[in-house]
């Protein structure tokens, strides 16, 4: 860093309906400074990255950019300035190819006034190479790319633009391991030659591994500025918070024993179709399992495929010892199976429709008599879920779009659990949720585990997965490669399986 | 809306009850089509004294009962995230089969379930093909609206069916002086309004429009709800091909062409998203009535017809202008 300051925001203050999202923010950005932004759901982080990238105005104060008073109409024109923001929502097009998307608006052409595909494949590649990934194809649909490649091609559409300052809402939060590594490594080359990063995170060890400085928001108010050098995680996590923060979660652990008749046995599960092979494993009541393994080693596919989504080609699902044929999401529920799916947006929210509606969506076929709900019930049942798992919202009725992640992560949660299944699949069931929601998450599905339900849920954090399993599987390319006991495991030990290195 | 602030600030004195009703109605997305009608029948009635006539009124009703019982099967389908385009046809189709059945001699109760269920099945074709054959809703019904108006023309060889038959009377007739059309609108309505609201297919309905992939994970069957609600719109076009038949005692092999799009502007107008999701019953039938009011006007204003083919074309889309503007405000 030599100093100078690049970004400086004053007074920032923004007020959502019934909201005040930031109250009077002041924060400057060196050049080539990486700096974190950290904070709990509904902190503000993303409001402020939004003012900052023209997604919207400030209700007051001032952006100075590069020593100039600038208002930001949109988007556009902040990447016109040099300000390029990666959004926590990916914004890309999935009809459309890796290199369309990363030239999107600003295609290439040649002399005739053509699209030049020739020479954006080349540019596209070399800015996928920048990011150390060889492994997407310029002329991929981005439809076909899993969560953490799309990612990678938003941040490479991102870099494209020659950006001055790098907007990152929770760059790394669907990455794997090595592939945030990598990120990270991106960042630091970036700061070398000068651009200035923003980044919200919630994985506080790479904050502290990368950032210069670090700013902490509560409530919309900025807490504290401080150099990276003068912070200590726990300084932080209590900034974040308001309070000290226990930082070990312990559960009681399980032990099971070999005879105990499990309660969900899958016998050599394949589909072609979803690139899963001879998969077997059991799991037994009141047990948390663990699938782990890197983004693409088809955990995902392997729980929508046992909860009827995808067909499977051959192999047997054991339900208490019965084979069961589950072709449909509504079979499995009948049999007391429920998915928290990745992707709140995409495949778990509805958006236009309550915080009711969508916590009673998979309970209501109960909640009916002769197909007419039981409204009554519906709102008594739905307000106890949402206060035993500490949803906040401002009432029932209020369209679950204007909840923060957490809290929308929750009501999700809430929604399965009203259905009191006997198995639950969670996946990434803290992708994107700050530390307090985290460890709420965790007692939720440790309280779960105690009352006999079954857990079985993937996750890419290994501390996470650690933290929470009995038994942990690793996947790697659609093989389940290794069980491991939870005492016998450790982070490398479940990366060297992850991949494959054995 | 000054008066309404007014009535605001009036009520935040004693408490804050009415004041959080306004403030509920007024962001329900049926408010501005509300509003709308209302202005709209204002200007009409200031201009001619005979708008406001009971004998007009009921004329009004009857007029745009049709394109409210059809705008509610539509709602249903455009909620879920489709459209159906072969309303107007279907409609003709099952009016000629009125005619048919009628001239065979089968009684008035089996005549009216016959159609019905025929009306049903035609909807049902359309069902199928976008859910088993996955044709996008917008062609598969264009086909069918099609292949509906040539075979009500096939069997007729484009001369129009006398109907003779009791069954006239829910098109032409009257209870008291209201016309039995509009009593059928209302309680299509209300039938429609209760099964969207507070039934469980009904908030499938919702459900499947906002997020196709989580209403599958949440256990909806998402095929089977998409199928229902082309059925319904079947039944309802066959309902409303009885009505059209029976108001002229006679099935017209082009009855109903081009109600299609009266049908999809009332129930844009009535806050229905057209990406799905988002829509209620009440304010598609404000919408349609919203239509009925404006034509009446034009007649009674003696303004050419032409010229209300123009207008309602603005109407509509600055109706659905305004609304998009609105939502835009709020959402930034």
């Amino acid at each position: 860093m030599d100093g100078t300051t690049m970004l400086r925001l004053e007074g920032i203050t923004k007020v959502f309906p019934g909201v005040k999202a930031l109250s009077s923010v002041s924060l400057a950005i060196g050049k080539g400074e990486i700096h974190a932004i950290v904070g709990e759901n509904g902190a503000g982080k993303s409001t402020l990255m939004n003012i900052l990238s023209g997604v919207f105005p400030p209700d007051s104060g001032r952006i100075i950019f590069d020593g100039k008073d600038v208002h930001l109409k949109d988007p556009r024109e902040a990447q016109g300035l040099g300000i390029s923001m990666i959004h926590q929502e990916l914004s890309l097009a999935p009809h459309l190819s890796v290199m369309e998307n990363v030239f999107i608006g600003r295609l290439k052409r040649n002399a005739l006034g053509f699209v030049d595909y020739g020479k954006m494949r080349k540019m596209c590649i070399d800015s996928l190479a920048c990011l150390g990934i060889e492994s997407i194809p310029p002329d991929t649909k981005v439809g076909s790319l899993s969560v953490s490649q799309r990612q990678l091609v938003e941040i490479a559409k991102a870099l494209s633009f020659d950006a001055k300052v790098l907007v990152m809402d929770e760059p790394t939060s669907s990455l794997t391991l090595a592939e945030t590594e990598m990120l990270l490594a991106v960042m630091r080359s970036l700061k070398a030659s000068g651009v200035s990063v923003l980044f919200i995170s919630h994985r506080l060890e790479e904050v502290f591994e990368v950032s210069d400085r670090i700013t902490v928001l509560r409530d919309g108010c900025l807490v504290k500025s401080m150099d990276r050098s003068e912070a200590t995680v726990n300084e932080v996590v209590s900034l974040m918070v308001g309070r000290e923060f226990e930082r070990v979660f312990a559960r009681a652990y399980r032990e099971y024993s070999p005879a105990e008749k499990p309660v969900l046995e899958v016998r050599g599960l394949t589909s072609r179709e979803k690139k899963l092979k001879d998969i077997s494993f059991k799991m037994y009541r009141g047990e948390i399992l663990a699938l782990t393994g890197l983004v693409g080693s088809g955990r995902t596919e392997l729980l929508q495929s046992l909860f009827g989504l995808d067909k499977i080609d051959s192999g047997a699902i054991l339900v208490d010892g019965v084979e069961r044929s589950i072709a449909d999401p509504h079979d499995a529920i009948a049999l007391g199976i429920g998915l928290v799916p990745e992707g709140r947006k995409d495949q778990g929210l509805f958006l236009e429709m309550s915080v009711k509606e969508n916590i009673s969506m998979a309970h209501l076929p109960s909640m009916s008599r002769h197909l007419f709900l039981n409204m009554q019930q519906e709102r008594k049942a739905t307000q106890t879920y949402v206060d035993n798992l500490n949803i906040k919202t401002p009432g029932m009725n209020q369209r679950v779009k204007f909840l923060s992640g957490g809290n929308q992560q929750k009501a999700i949660i809430a929604r399965w659990l009203m259905n009191n299944p006997r198995i639950l699949f969670l996946d990434e069931p803290t992708h994107g949720v700050d530390i307090g929601a985290k460890s709420e998450i965790y007692r939720i599905v440790d309280g779960l585990a105690q009352k006999g339900m079954s857990v079985l849920f993937v996750s890419s954090e290994l501390p996470e997965v650690l933290t929470l399993a009995d038994r942990i599987l690793v996947m790697h390319a659609g093989s389940i490669v290794k069980e491991l006991a939870r005492d016998a495991a450790d982070q490398e030990e479940i990366m060297r399986y992850a991949t494959n290195q054995i | 809306m000054s008066d309404t602030s007014s009535i605001d600030k009036r009520a935040a004195v004693p408490g804050s009850t009415i004041r959080t009703l306004i403030r509920a109605t007024t962001a329900r997305k049926e408010f501005s089509v509300f509003v709308a009608l209302l202005v709209l029948s204002i200007i009409v009635s200031l201009m001619s004294p005979y708008f406001l006539t009971v004998e007009n009124i009921f004329n009004v009703l009857r007029q745009f009962s049709i394109i409210g019982i059809l705008a509610v099967g539509e709602a249903l389908i455009i909620i879920t995230g489709g459209i159906d385009l072969s309303v107007g046809s279907l409609v003709g189709l099952s009016g000629i089969l009125t005619g048919l059945f009628a001239g065979a001699g089968i009684p008035t109760l089996p005549l009216f379930f016959l159609v019905i269920i025929a009306g049903c099945l035609l909807g049902s074709v359309n069902g199928l093909l976008v859910t088993r054959i996955g044709i996008n809703p917008f062609i598969a019904t264009l086909g069918m609206l099609s292949i509906a108006r040539g075979g009500a023309l096939l069997i007729t060889g484009g001369l129009p069916i006398s109907v003779d038959n009791k069954i006239n009377f829910l098109g032409d007739g009257y209870l008291g002086p209201v016309p039995v059309s509009a009593v059928i609108m209302f309680i299509v309505a209300i039938v429609g309004h209760i099964f969207a609201t507070r039934t469980l297919p009904g908030r499938n309905v919702f459900a499947v429009g906002n997020n196709e992939r989580a209403a599958k994970l949440s256990g909806i069957r998402v095929k089977s709800t998409k199928m229902m609600v082309f059925m319904i719109m079947g039944g309802l076009c066959a309902l409303s091909g009885i009505i059209l038949s029976g108001t002229l005692s006679s099935a017209e092999p082009t009855a109903g062409t081009g109600y299609e799009l009266d049908v999809i502007a009332a129930v844009v107008m009535g806050g229905a998203s057209l990406s799905g999701g988002i829509g209620s019953i009440i304010g598609v039938i404000f919408g349609a009535a919203l239509m009925g009011v404006l034509r009446n006007g034009f007649v009674l204003m003696g303004v050419s017809a032409y010229w209300q083919v123009v207008a309602i074309g603005v109407v509509i889309i600055a109706a659905v202008s305004l609304d998009s503007l609105s939502s835009k405000k709020a959402g930034s």
